[in-house]
């Protein structure tokens, strides 16, 4: 499955933010002392961010020895047997799923729905972050709750279950047969399907993996296998007419709606689409492929050889490879350039366009593309320090713990989120930087 | 004129998995299938070990199954690969579904693919790897002993060996935390925590049935203060039935999904809790199927890491472990990996008394359950045990010596050993090693004391 993208990420969430409402003020402030939260606490977790900056937050123990969450210095009144997973959405708002007594719902600013389950997890955002999923299991049944509603069907295994761009539509993996145990000549009959909104479609499959929606949210496509030796696409439970010793997980165009997929033919790998070839190169590997906003483009983490990685965009590997890995693909605002992080003998490395940028790290994130694509800010880790770079050069300061960078809408600023200060005096600082103001 | 099993070996076990795959076979299908597999995915490694094997039989004294069925030849390493990968290359594929019933029985649960054959031929044969392309053939044409069937068809619908649900792996990490922290104040199982240096990953079988693992673990952890995570996706077993019935696609996909998880963590390592089969596929197998010359992120073995730990002085030793200590030497982390003096070493440190069990080291003999024997369950079960009495010899003089426990850093090992301890009525208790590290460290003071 590909867990790289949208399963819970624990960085925050930046999606289709209304930036443009923030503070963009140029200013470095304060917004928490951390070293008195950690007096406070005797348990206190890694803490997260809001996309804006503005809000940060830690799960942390009462005296009595129950679960809550600080934010900003103040915690919230309630508290639970156990609270997990804290995430700030699109919209800044913070989710974190809660339990007491044995059930489970989730937290929004610190209100939990009125329904309670046997279990949740994996919450999902839309892009703007208005809306909010998760998967539940209640007297093991499973089904997908949206904003609160919960499917009406439910199902007795649901898995990899993803929410559509626009929050409308939910969809996952579910059993739609028993099946006995060891009865492995059942299991290869399909009894596996995808539901969307609860919905299955009308046909099974022996299993099923990613799912992944159009843009408009109207439609579903998956990865299926139909024996346990014939991959292929499945699009609204429609199979492409040709099968694959294996496949990755497909992806719609963002303009029309058509469907590619890595696919095995042979000892090698290749882009299809539609289910015919659409890339001419065959490559050792190919997977995780993405779309340019515009669709015009695709870009995919490919190996040309056994062993060395790269990217290839519309099917034409860079010259520059890696031995250890690439991962963290993105492709920028405007379609016209691709940034990764390659790793090399343990030591990694952000790359634009086929170029690696002179420094290697202990780790790097994925980078992130002002909104004119062409400015391009990254997180670093050397030595146990954070730093951040900006078109290839490293601000000033480093910090204890670094937050992921947003840009700001004029793609003029950038808003550094960070922690620094020694351990008697560890403090949260939002700070606006114009980047003209970066020294060169 | 197509080969038959007439002159093989036969067996009365009846296993569903391999009766009704191999109920509707045409022996058009067979050729076809073994072609296939033979023109596409073998080459010269093939081509040479079957050139180059000489029936001189110095493999022979190296298999446990040969040595404890009184040196039947049928046995031998060499004559398990006479009885079928040769068998199929001389009849050019003709063989009848009769022939792929026995051959599956052989390849699947009298090979444990444990290379100690490998290192007593003089040219280096690797038998495993021929009996490898039989089970390939086998799962190709649909014959795979029902249960290891049905753990690979878990592997497929959930990541994990033991069809455990999303919200059952979390639960579990969520309680084997409370239940720690009663122990260990504020200890913490630390779920989803992304850029922590260390993922800490295991095999199926612990949330299922050896949850007390994930404990142990967890104390072991917390006591050394290591920044270390666990996921709350699928892609936290490093398990690995596929890679053993041939299904390489399916290996593939697990390990994808397995690295992915590191890689979206953020971790610089990944940590592996004491499992074999799980290192050679994510080590060895599974990696480089995908394309990944090693590992993507760097994994070590829970030896290594214990090693490290209290070289370090991160964990220390509060008490030896009293009994008699024998330790038994995992194929796939000795002779895969070279595991064995950092073992012993930790060993050594946490008990009062350690006695060998010879041969040792990488000369060990296999535990009879590896290569995925233990997974085609109870048909085999009897056979299993039988076919490494010399397992049993060789544990009966060590007790005879003082070890009264056996260590075993493996979760196939153990289950194996148990079950020749039990069947052998050797009395012996068997441990991993994390058993005898968390029962002998320092902890950090208890609650209440
Ligand atoms: S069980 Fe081990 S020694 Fe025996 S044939 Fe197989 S790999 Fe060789
Ligand atoms: S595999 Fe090696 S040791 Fe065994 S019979 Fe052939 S040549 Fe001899």
């Amino acid at each position: 499955m590909d867990t790289t993208e949208l399963k819970l990420n624990t960085e925050e969430k930046t999606g289709m933010n209304d930036s443009g409402s923030w503070d963009w003020k140029v200013d470095k402030r304060l917004v928490a002392n951390i070293s008195h939260w950690k007096e406070q606490f005797g348990y206190m977790e890694e803490l997260y961010v809001s996309p804006n900056g503005e809000r940060i937050a830690a799960v942390v123990k009462s005296d009595d020895m129950k679960f809550s969450v600080c934010e900003n210095g103040k915690v919230w009144d309630k508290t639970f047997d156990k609270v997990w997973y804290l995430q700030f959405g699109p919209d800044n708002r913070l989710t974190c799923l809660v339990s007491d007594m044995g059930a489970w719902t989730i937290a929004i600013d610190g209100e939990p729905w009125e329904k309670r389950f046997d279990f949740i997890w994996n919450t999902q955002f839309s892009e703007n972050g208005k809306d909010i999923a998760v998967s539940a299991q209640t007297e093991m049944e499973y089904f997908a709750v949206l904003n609160g509603i919960e499917w009406e069907k439910k199902y007795s295994v649901m898995t990899n279950m993803v929410m559509s761009q626009d929050g409308a539509h939910t969809a996952a993996v579910v059993q739609t047969i028993p099946v006995g145990a060891a009865d492995i000549f059942k299991f290869r009959e399909g009894c596996f399907s995808v539901a969307v909104d609860g919905n299955p479609w009308d046909i099974n499959f022996v299993n099923v993996w990613e799912i992944n929606f159009s843009k408009d949210g109207a439609h579903a496509v998956a990865e299926v296998r139909t024996t346990i030796y014939d991959y292929t696409v499945a699009v609204d439970g429609r199979l492409w007419n040709q099968t694959f010793p294996a496949v990755w997980k497909p992806r719609f165009s963002p303009v029309n709606n058509s469907v590619t997929a890595p696919v095995r033919k042979g000892d090698s790998w290749m882009l299809f689409k539609d289910g015919r070839q659409f890339w001419d190169q065959h490559f050792s590997q190919l997977w995780d492929h993405l779309y340019s906003n515009d669709g015009n483009h695709i870009a995919a983490i490919v190996a040309p050889k056994f062993g060395r990685w790269t990217i290839a965009v519309d099917g034409r590997p860079w010259s520059l490879t890696f031995g250890d890995l690439v991962t963290d693909m993105v492709i920028s605002p405007d379609g016209k350039k691709v940034a990764c992080v390659g790793k090399e003998k343990d030591f990694w490395s952000v790359v634009v366009d086929g170029r690696a940028w002179s420094e290697a790290y202990d780790m790097v994130w994925k980078p992130v593309f002002s909104p004119d694509s062409q400015h391009i800010a990254v997180k670093v880790e050397k030595r146990g320090y954070f730093y951040l770079l900006v078109d290839g050069k490293t601000m000033e300061g480093e910090f204890k713990v670094l937050f992921n960078p947003v840009f700001s809408p004029d793609s003029q600023k950038i808003l550094v989120k960070g922690i620094t200060g020694n351990p008697d005096e560890e403090n949260y600082y939002r700070q606006v930087i114009r980047l003209s103001d970066i020294p060169g | 004129m197509a080969e038959s099993a007439e002159k093989m070996k036969t067996s009365k076990i009846i296993d569903k998995g391999i009766e009704e795959g191999a109920a509707n076979l045409s022996s058009k299908k067979i050729e076809k299938v073994i072609h296939d597999v033979l023109q596409n995915e073998t080459g010269a490694r093939l081509k040479t070990y079957v050139e180059t094997c000489i029936h001189c039989g110095l493999c022979s004294d190296a298999c446990h199954f040969y040595l404890s069925h009184d040196k039947d030849p049928r046995y031998s390493p060499a004559g398990k690969v006479k009885q079928t990968i040769w068998k199929i290359l001389k009849a050019k594929g003709k063989v009848d579904a009769d022939f792929i019933k026995k051959a599956c029985e052989i390849a699947f649960t009298e090979c444990n693919l444990c290379r100690r054959c490998a290192m007593y031929c003089p040219f280096g044969i690797d038998v495993s790897y021929l009996i490898s392309i039989v089970r390939r053939i086998c799962f190709k044409l649909g014959v795979v002993p029902q249960y290891i069937a049905d753990t690979a068809h878990s592997h497929a619908s959930t990541l994990n060996q033991m069809w455990v649900k999303d919200d059952e792996w979390i639960d579990t990490l969520f309680w084997q935390e409370e239940e720690a922290a009663d122990e260990i104040p504020n200890l913490r199982i630390p779920v989803e925590k992304q850029g922590a240096d260390i993922f800490y990953s295991v095999i199926g079988p612990e949330p299922k049935f050896r949850s007390q693992l994930i404990y142990q673990a967890a104390v072991i952890m917390n006591t050394a203060g290591v920044n270390w995570t666990m996921p709350a996706t699928p892609g936290w077993d490093n398990s690995d039935m596929c890679m053993y019935i041939g299904e390489n696609e399916m290996m593939g996909r697990l390990k994808k999904a397995y690295f992915d998880t590191a890689m979206r963590l953020k971790v610089k390592r990944i940590v592996m809790g004491e499992c074999g089969h799980a290192f050679r596929s994510i080590y060895d197998q599974g990696n480089r199927w995908l394309g990944w010359k090693m590992p993507p992120i760097p994994v070590i073995h829970a030896i290594e890491f214990y090693y490290e730990l209290l070289k370090e002085g991160k964990i220390r030793v509060a008490k030896k472990y009293e009994k008699g200590v024998t330790f038994h030497d995992p194929c796939n982390i000795v002779r895969g990996r070279g595991l064995h003096e950092m073992a012993r070493y930790v060993t050594k440190a946490f008990t009062r008394e350690f006695i060998e069990m010879h041969p040792n080291r990488e000369h060990n003999y296999c535990c009879c359950a590896g290569g995925g024997v233990i997974n085609c369950g109870p048909p085999f079960k009897k056979k299993r045990v039988e076919g490494d009495r010399i397992k049993a010899e060789q544990l009966f003089a060590a007790k005879s010596r003082g070890a009264e426990t056996i260590i075993a850093p493996c979760h196939n090992c153990h289950g194996g050993l148990e079950d020749i301890v039990h069947h052998y009525g050797l009395g012996m208790e068997i441990k991993f090693l994390g058993d005898i590290i968390y029962e002998c460290m320092e902890k950090p003071e208890s609650m209440g004391e």
